[in-house]
């Protein structure tokens, strides 16, 4: 196996679909000739040309709603917003169309497009530009949503939503392009709706997803060393979202914290905590915990963005909580 | 092309029956068998009409909630638009859509789409998909005034002209959006000038009123943009007879407004060409309208004998993907 940056995972999974089928394009701003705001595109515009790696106006409705079009008449667009921040811009088209469109026409139209999108905080961007509200957007039945946390992930997820028959929000995190990782050789998917066990252990379980299995695998490396022992299971798909790994995992260490970038309010772990409660509250042996964002608008200046956002030692302190 | 007799006694048979079939869906709606929200066609037949009357097989349509017209003008029949009316399972949408959700993509018509203005896009999308494919076919975009002033046009209309797509755009003015008349809504009431700031020719048909006008313009938009000309805008001015939906009190507009414009009935119009030119005889169009009426009676007990969708079925369009 290769080990890889997440950039480079991304951009393979685009190109090998690109070759594969002539029916995948990508569009969006700057994904042409720019390269792509964060590198992922550089060398497709020579490579495939101008037809299938279209430049588009700053215009998300335009970008997904064209996108959606072209996906209802047999095409397999990559419709790129630069950062999901830009994403409410085209909200109409992710929760109001793309989702809609199979159910409300009794099936005859389906809209397989993948809508690929950055989040996340910490690059000192501003509350604008800063977030992470996945959890909005996994909301709508219909909208199947992905989120990796690894390259492998990253690569077989993209595959998988290019060749998936839905509309996939596919959401990468602004700062782990240079997060590094070991991927299979060759062609192969990952299933959307498919949790991971990421590391196993007996103590806690974890429940995360994107960053915040970086954070919680920084913070089982900090607590083995204490003779601590956690299992991470990672969503990978926030919808369709499986439960199946984290509630066995939940039944057998009987503790869970959930660790998330976003806002805790109405979040991925609001959700996930109700979730194993339902199914499995006589298995719980302490509260479950959540580690997340503070709830305000991120600011701009360092110390106080990173004060703001999860960190590895709140994992660290969460475990130790429900221990 | 010059029509036969045959051609004219067709499309004076869609108006009618089109005209019927609202007339008897405002019955059903005040009878509280259909629900959500009734727009009704009355008074715009001539538009979708000549519209439908005069695209090639291989020419796309969308339109907006206002889509009784279309439907009935592509051959989907009286029993499967009145059947989605009463939200039935032999409804052409299976009972998922209603009134504002129809379409048959077999017969290329893409819907019936009921947010304000947000089809746009999707049109353009469309029609990419046919430039991408080298296909000749023109998507016809149907949308009222009101879609003008919403940001979803300006970003659909902007990427048409980038992007030089096979697209109609057609407005059909019927001068008000909801209650609000155009003059109050719209920074310029000659809509079509909207596509002067885009580079997009355009024109306005004075007279949507009479179906041979629609034609001939719609025509001569067809003939432009299959040239590889790139997209044309047209607006077509008409009048809805009816409010903006069933309930609608119009206190907005003075019945001498209505009356006038009632005088000029696309219908009588037609039914005064035909008889007038001597292509056919009252007679020959006396027995159209008893036709239509004995059609539309069928479709209503059609539709009111058929089953409704079971709880069953409830999650069978949710993803076109096979799990």
């Amino acid at each position: 196996m290769a080990i890889i940056t997440m950039r480079q995972a991304i951009s393979d999974a685009l190109w090998e679909e690109m070759e594969r089928d002539p029916k995948v394009f990508i569009m969006g701003q700057e994904v042409g000739v720019w390269g792509g705001t964060y590198a992922v595109t550089k060398g497709f515009l020579d490579h495939f040309g101008e037809k299938r790696v279209r430049d588009t106006p700053i215009a998300e409705s335009a970008i997904v709603g064209a996108g959606i079009g072209a996906s209802m008449v047999g095409l397999r667009p990559v419709s790129e917003i630069m950062t999901i921040n830009f994403a409410f811009v085209a909200m109409d088209y992710i929760v109001n169309e793309a989702p809609k469109m199979h159910t409300m026409f009794g099936g005859q139209m389906s809209v397989p497009l993948v809508i690929r999108t950055a989040g996340g905080g910490g690059r000192q961007l501003g509350a604008t530009h800063s977030q992470t509200p996945d959890a909005i957007f996994a909301h709508f039945p219909g909208l199947k949503v992905v989120s990796p946390g690894t390259p492998a992930d990253a690569k077989g997820l993209l595959k998988a939503a290019i060749r998936d028959n839905d509309p996939v929000l596919f959401i990468e995190h602004a700062a782990m392009y240079q997060v590094r990782g070991e991927v299979p050789e060759g062609d192969y998917t990952t299933p959307i709706g498919v949790s991971k066990v990421q590391r196993e252990g007996d103590a806690v379980t974890i429940v995360t997803y994107c960053k915040g299995l970086q954070l919680s695998m920084a913070a089982a490396d900090q607590l083995s060393a204490e003779g601590i022992e956690v299992e991470i299971v990672d969503l990978r798909s926030l919808r369709p979202l499986d439960m199946g790994p984290a509630l066995e995992s939940f039944k057998k260490t009987n503790r869970a914290v959930i660790v998330e970038e976003g806002w805790p309010s109405y979040g991925v772990g609001a959700e996930v905590a109700t979730r194993l409660y339902e199914a499995a509250f006589d298995y719980a042996d302490a509260p479950i915990k959540r580690v997340a964002q503070k709830e305000v608008p991120l600011p701009y200046n360092a110390a106080l963005e990173q004060f703001a956002l999860p960190q590895v030692e709140h994992v660290v302190a969460a475990v130790k909580e429900v221990l | 092309m010059a029509l036969k007799k045959k051609d004219h006694l067709e499309l004076y048979r869609q108006m009618v029956l089109i005209r019927r079939v609202e007339e008897r869906s405002a019955e059903l709606y005040q009878a509280g068998k259909i629900g959500g929200f009734l727009h009704l066609y009355i008074g715009q037949e001539a538009v979708s009409t000549g519209i439908v009357s005069v695209r090639q097989p291989q020419d796309r349509i969308i339109t907006a909630y206002r889509d009784h017209g279309v439907a009935l003008n592509v051959g989907i029949s009286a029993k499967a638009v009145i059947a989605e009316l009463l939200g039935k399972e032999t409804g052409v949408s299976k009972g998922r859509g209603g009134s504002m959700h129809m379409a048959d993509i077999e017969k290329n018509f893409w819907g019936g789409h009921a947010i304000v203005g947000a089809h746009l896009p999707i049109a353009a999308g469309m029609a990419l998909g046919d430039q991408y494919e080298d296909r000749d076919g023109v998507t016809i975009c149907m949308f009222g005034d009101g879609a003008t002033n919403i940001g979803f046009f300006h970003e659909g209309v902007n990427l048409s002209k980038v992007w030089n797509l096979p697209v109609l755009w057609l407005c059909e003015n019927n001068q008000y959006g909801m209650g609000t008349a155009v003059d109050r809504a719209s920074a310029v009431e000659q809509i079509h000038m909207k596509a002067e700031g885009y580079g997009i020719p355009h024109s306005r048909l004075e007279d949507g009123m009479d179906i041979m006008k629609v034609r001939e313009a719609v025509g001569a938009a067809l003939d432009h943009i299959r040239s590889g000309k790139g997209p044309y805008f047209l607006e077509v001015m008409t009048y809805r007879f009816q409010g903006h939906s069933m309930g609608d009190p119009q206190r907005y507009r003075e019945k001498d407004e209505v009356t006038k414009w009632e005088q000029s009935d696309p219908i009588g119009i037609y039914h005064r060409y035909i008889v007038g030119d001597k292509i056919a005889t009252k007679v020959d169009l006396d027995k159209i309208e008893e036709a239509v009426e004995t059609e539309v009676n069928e479709a209503i007990e059609f539709a009111e004998a058929s089953p409704d969708p079971g709880f069953d079925t409830l999650y069978d369009y949710m993803y076109a993907s096979k799990e």
